[in-house]
């Protein structure tokens, strides 16, 4: 029957299909809910991996020890797993082996435009790239069985448009996939160089093999229209340009790496213009171009930010449709994501911002905190990176300098890849102080849980890792735990932790508002209006819940979770909490 | 049909492509519906879009073919303006949250926004969606509200709707949500302009 589905869920119901029963990830945006969906069927065993890294192991090992095994993360995500991802190549693996990398044009939720296809072709690994829900689902099952015809890992690329948007599938069985034997020859799974070296042999080979598969496969297809025009393209792309030039003859690529050069070689022949529609990098144009083929590409679109009809149409057409216009775009107020009412993290960088500390920040929600008007944050790079970078800016400025910074860094990403930074301090023996703010939950991906909330993906009971205790093996002596609200214990502690020298780890703790069955606070927080004189200084905490109205602070009492920290902030007592909801 | 529903990250703009997705699937449209998720939906502009018809290729609409805007909030609904076609309509909650940029005191918060919309030819559908809602006994549904008045003047057949929202909404709040679609149904009829 036809369903709607969104794109990660289809790639979720073509792992099931496919006869997957091992599944990892680590959550990042776009590409969260392939596992959340994953984790509904009871015949995977479906986990939230500590990292990307480690879960690309866990994956690899299922599948050579004989299982279909699937592992998604997001575009960056693969950065953090890269050595694995290159390290398999060569080897090759037993039962299929399935990588599934959302890309994010645009950079909706991402530091970098990062392009998949480029590191598919580093490893010298196929790459799928599907457009739309339904081809989500048959590639994912297609991707196994060319992991296990060709002996390779497959990665199957995704981008923003194509993981968070719903089209119509049809739904099928799932395959009975049994366990492969666990016997293979010896040496193949070993990396020495002495094996290594043969097996790089049977890697080149491997793509001389595919790139004849790819000539005839299913996976990419000629759809012949006008010859005036070609289109080549693959994923959204090619329903952007669909839907400008529907009578234009295309090119569709399924399978990215290696391209067919037979097949688009005669379909550069039949057409009498030839443009390649594709996203960010001009990968498909330089490949095509090298086999001597007139096309464009590159110099007719641009090369940064996402494509759309529009962007084809004006770019390639001329056209540049008249628009509705209401105020000048420069009146209109931005509306960036902000901290939540009641966040965990407000009350930190509020601080931080008047200790006038530098701060090495990290990724998550709290790098919010980089935003007006809170401006409290200085650096955030990648997963993990703040612990080291705050090292590294008391190597460069001196011993000193650890008085005048810290390192901020959140529960899930401490555990990602922040832990190893705190061990290089101890080893080396830095000052930098390091602080966890622990809201108990992976938070800006939408509410995974990680090892410190003490459950896993099924909601299962599990160990909660206690940050503290890590510290405290790793011999770091000065720990504090710190209420996230109280700002003015953050305060004293931070002033006191800096200006130590040895390193010190503060936690600072409240879990997130928003998580399912939590206690929501009774208690509000109001302007007492005869004390308010209309200063803002409540306004510098950015909270959602407060604004200006007629003069003078006010606080929506539907937003205001009663944390208290704007309170604090007063320096006129002007704003109290009651404990029903006055406001 | 193309639809685009703009919104603040938190007010329903998900739940509410979800339900006329699901419509359109039911009376045998091709559709595509392209959503948001991540950064964004922590109290910034968030945007879906709904496309359906006999073939739909690309999952966005384009600026300057939307039939319809459903804008959950003021300055969403003025921002997202120039997605409409020409003669497009706009289903407009009366809302006004403020972005922090207003809240800082660094901007103005537009004023008359309907009035604007007006004067730029769009056909404005305006609603206290928030009051409907609230007077339902539950501010949340006021997305199912704004969903009333679109259903309607989209043509979309009133029960097929009411039984999709009842089939996806969590069912503590089924009934609730479609008092609120019937409510904004109600509240449209012989509106606009």
């Amino acid at each position: 029957m036809k369903q709607l589905m969104l794109g990660n869920e289809a790639i979720a119901r073509g792992a099931w299909e496919a006869g997957v029963t091992v599944s990892t990830a680590y959550p990042g945006t776009p590409s969260t809910e392939i596992t959340e969906f994953i984790s509904k069927y009871p015949e995977i065993n479906a986990e939230w991996s500590v990292n990307e890294k480690v879960a690309f192991e866990i994956a690899m090992g299922a599948s050579i020890a004989g299982a279909r095994a699937i592992v998604s993360m997001k575009h960056v995500g693969l950065n953090n797993a890269m050595d694995p991802f290159m390290s398999i190549s060569y080897p090759g693996v037993n039962g299929g082996l399935v990588v599934i990398v959302a890309d994010d044009p645009g950079q909706h939720s991402s530091q970098n435009e990062q392009d998949t296809r480029w590191l598919a072709i580093a490893a010298k690994v196929p790459l799928l790239e599907p457009s739309d829900s339904a081809e989500c689902l048959q590639f994912v099952k297609d991707a196994f069985d060319i992991s296990e015809q060709f002996d390779t890992p497959v990665v199957v690329r995704l981008t923003t448009r194509v993981a968070h948007s719903q089209s119509i599938v049809i739904p099928g069985e799932r395959a009975n996939v049994a366990l492969k034997s666990f016997d293979q020859p010896h040496g193949k799974y070993i990396v020495a160089p002495a094996y290594a070296r043969k097996r790089r042999v049977v890697a080149e080979e491997r793509m001389s093999r595919l790139a004849e598969f790819s000539e005839t496969t299913k996976l990419n297809r000629c759809e012949h229209g006008s010859t005036g025009l070609g289109i080549i393209s693959s994923g959204t792309g090619y329903q952007y340009a669909k839907e400008v030039f529907p009578d234009a003859s295309f090119f569709k690529i399924g399978l990215a790496n290696p391209l067919p050069k037979e097949a688009i070689t005669a379909f550069v022949k039949t057409c009498q213009r030839v443009i390649v529609v594709e996203e960010v990098e001009s990968i498909y144009e330089m490949v095509i171009k090298s086999w001597g083929l007139n096309v464009e590409g590159s110099a007719v679109l641009p090369r940064v930010g996402e494509l759309s009809s529009r962007i084809i149409r004006e770019k390639i057409l001329g056209e540049a449709p008249d628009l509705i216009q209401t105020m000048p775009e420069s009146q209109i107020p931005v509306r960036p994501p902000v901290m939540c009412a009641g966040c965990h993290h407000r009350g930190p960088f509020y601080v931080l911002k008047k200790l006038k500390l530098k701060v090495s920040g990290d990724i998550g929600c709290y790098t919010l905190a980089a935003s007006p008007p809170l401006e409290a944050m200085h650096t955030s790079i990648c997963m993990g990176a703040s612990i080291g970078m705050a090292f590294g800016f008391e190597k460069a400025r001196g011993k000193e300098y650890a008085a005048q910074s810290v390192a901020v860094i959140g529960d899930s990403t401490f555990w990602h890849s922040g832990l190893p930074g705190l061990v290089d301090i101890v080893y080396n023996k830095g000052y930098t102080t390091v602080i966890v703010l622990d809201n108990s939950i992976t938070a800006m991906t939408g509410h995974q849980d990680n090892p410190s909330t003490g459950k896993t993906l099924d909601g299962s009971a599990a160990v909660a890792l206690d940050p503290k205790k890590i510290a405290e093996a790793v011999g770091i002596k000065r720990i504090r735990e710190v209420d996230a609200y109280d700002i003015v214990a953050l305060e004293k502690v931070i002033k006191e932790e800096v200006a130590v020298q040895e390193p010190s780890l503060i936690i600072t703790k409240r879990p997130c508002c928003l998580i399912k069955g939590q206690k929501v606070s009774e208690k509000k927080c109001f302007v007492n209006i005869d004390k308010c004189i209309g200063c803002r200084k409540c306004l510098s905490a950015g909270c959602p819940a407060i604004s200006f109205l007629n003069g003078k602070a006010y606080i929506d009492a539907l937003l205001c979770t009663g944390c208290g920290v704007c309170s604090s902030i007063c320096s006129l007592n002007a704003i109290s909490t009651s404990e029903g909801g006055a406001a | 049909m193309n639809i685009v529903i703009v919104a603040v990250g938190g007010q329903g703009a998900l739940f509410a492509s979800k339900v006329i997705g699901a419509v359109a699937l039911k009376q045998g449209y091709d559709v595509k519906v392209s959503e948001v998720h991540g950064m964004s939906q922590r109290g910034g502009s968030v945007i879906t879009h709904v496309r359906y018809g006999k073939a739909i290729a690309s999952p966005i609409v384009e600026e300057g073919t939307a039939d319809l805007v459903i804008a959950m909030e003021m300055l969403e609904g003025l921002r997202a303006a120039s997605f409409l076609k020409p003669s497009g309509s706009m289903v407009l909650n009366e809302q006004v949250i403020h972005p922090m940029p207003v809240i800082t005191g660094k901007m103005a918060y537009p004023e008359d926004i309907p009035g604007k919309l007006r004067a730029a030819g769009i056909n404005v559908y305006q609603l206290n969606a928030l009051a409907i809602a609230t007077n339902e006994g539950n501010s949340k549904v006021a997305n199912a509200v704004l969903l009333g008045a679109a259903a309607r003047i989209c043509g979309i057949e009133y029960d097929v709707c009411k039984d999709v929202i009842l089939s996806n909404a969590p069912s503590k709040y089924a009934m609730v949500n479609v008092h609120a679609f019937d409510r904004g149904y109600t509240v449209i009829k012989g509106m606009g302009k």
